[in-house]
């Protein structure tokens, strides 16, 4: 997926100039909000974070400085404790893990799930729109199960209703791509820019 | 339950965007990025562009406006065109293109479409299959590229989706291309029915109801439009245009 730079496509269009494509920590130590996209598996994700240095940057922008951060897709799912994906231990930022869909044969159901899905706000939030039919586009093989329903913000169904939004204080993520789902995801995308 | 898609199908030759009818005659429509802008505004489900001479000339993708289309795509992009190894494949998923189509490569290198299908995921390949009727209305697999199958239509398409292992199918007339005389619906439900993956459906829109047909009444999973798209009305002028999601599936059947 090349959703990096999709993602900064659509900053660029909302007018959120100041984005910065960077895996140095100090841009990160300096940044005032911060998007964890997600590139490949959880397992290469969490190597990646690593291996650049960046848990200690992203872990001291979310918990001291406390600047809001917003995972997207494999990014969301980091903020679990594991995945099915990998062996590497998640951010754990929610106490939530990442399991792998799984049906029963005759369901039809294809995995990953692919394509766009109505969102429904589980409660009150800052970046879902309260009240509209907000529509989203998915591409994912695994989803996050958090052990705290409060931290679940949005829900979509795919076989049985699973979180695709989350929220703890300053922490954000989403399962959908809101750089690929126009009207939408630019209104998500320009809440979190001005929170 | 992904919701149904209704997606523009944009055709390009060279860096123009032009219409055809039965695949042939292309008309000059306008500049692929005005109206990739123009279906932002549209809200369209997704966008798939075709460079219908890459193939026939054995040229690569034009990656540079591809790069230059995808990041003015805030919808999923698809694009085939010309994509004959596995690096083009990779270039392009990297230039921001969600999904890669592939027709001829189908039917010269399948082994090396399937290979793709395991590096990249099947659900970010496409197969295209292009079909027409002969004389004596049997279906055959068509290539503008010359390339030739020995498999007949159904064969063809289960092969794609369960051999080879592509994530979707583009079914595409060629009878029906620039005609507006509505989809070949029984071929669409036929192969639809038989196949293990979602089915797009192209070739023939000329109304609302063309959609809402195939949409509602066949288990395919999109419905792309071309001429509609584009031109006001058959024989009139070019107007990008798309019809309104909710105009066309009020009652959002989920698939």
């Amino acid at each position: 997926m090349g959703n990096v730079a999709s993602v900064a496509n659509m900053l660029r269009h909302i007018r959120a100039d100041e984005a910065i494509i960077t895996r140095d920590p100090d841009v990160i130590r300096g940044a005032d909000r911060v998007i964890l996209p997600g590139v490949g598996s959880f397992q290469t994700g969490m190597q990646n974070l690593a291996e650049f240095g960046l848990i200690d940057a992203l872990t001291d922008a979310a918990f001291v400085r406390r600047v809001p951060i917003l995972g997207i897709c494999l990014g969301m799912q980091l903020l679990t404790r594991s995945s099915e994906e990998g062996q590497l231990p998640g951010l754990g930022w929610l106490d939530a893990l990442t399991v792998r869909f799984q049906f029963e044969q005759d369901t039809g159901l294809k995995i990953p799930h692919m394509g766009w899905s109505y969102v429904r706000p589980s409660r009150a939030n800052v970046l879902l729109a309260d009240g509209e039919r907000e529509r989203f586009y998915f591409v994912h093989a695994y989803h996050v199960i958090c052990a705290n329903k409060k931290d679940v913000i949005g829900v979509a169904n795919y076989g049985f209703e699973f979180a695709c939004a989350v929220n703890r204080d300053n922490v954000f993520g989403v399962q959908f791509h809101p750089e690929k789902s126009h009207r939408y995801g630019m209104s998500l995308l320009r809440k979190f820019a001005s929170l | 339950m992904a919701l149904k898609r209704i997606l523009p199908v944009l055709l390009l030759d060279g860096r123009r965007l032009v219409k055809t009818v039965q695949f042939k005659n292309p008309a000059y429509i306008g500049d692929p990025l005005n109206a990739i802008r123009i279906f932002n505004e549209k809200e369209v489900d997704e966008l798939v562009l075709l460079d219908i001479s890459a193939s026939r000339v054995r040229r690569a993708p034009q990656f540079d406006l591809i790069q230059e289309c995808a990041s003015e795509c805030f919808m999923p992009f698809s694009y085939g065109g010309g994509v004959s190894s596995l690096d083009d494949f990779a270039r392009l998923y990297k230039l921001g293109v969600e999904k890669v189509i592939v027709n001829t490569l189908c039917l010269t290198h399948p082994e090396l479409v399937r290979r793709s299908t395991r590096e990249f995921g099947s659900s970010s390949i496409v197969g295209s299959v292009d079909y027409r009727r002969t004389l004596f209305r049997h279906r055959r697999v068509f290539s503008s590229s010359g390339a030739v199958t020995g498999r007949g239509l159904l064969d063809h398409c289960r092969f794609l989706a369960e051999d080879v292992g592509v994530g979707e199918l583009l079914l595409n007339s060629v009878d029906r291309d620039g005609t507006w005389q509505g989809y070949d619906v029984a071929t669409i439900r036929e192969i639809a029915e038989a196949v293990p993956v979602p089915l797009v459906a192209c070739g023939g829109a000329g109304s609302v109801a063309d959609l809402q047909e195939v949409l509602r009444e066949t288990d395919a999973n999109a419905a792309a439009l071309g001429s509609m798209a584009v031109y006001q009305k058959k024989g009139q002028g070019v107007l990008i245009s798309f019809p309104a999601r909710h105009h066309v599936i009020p009652e959002e059947i989920e698939a």
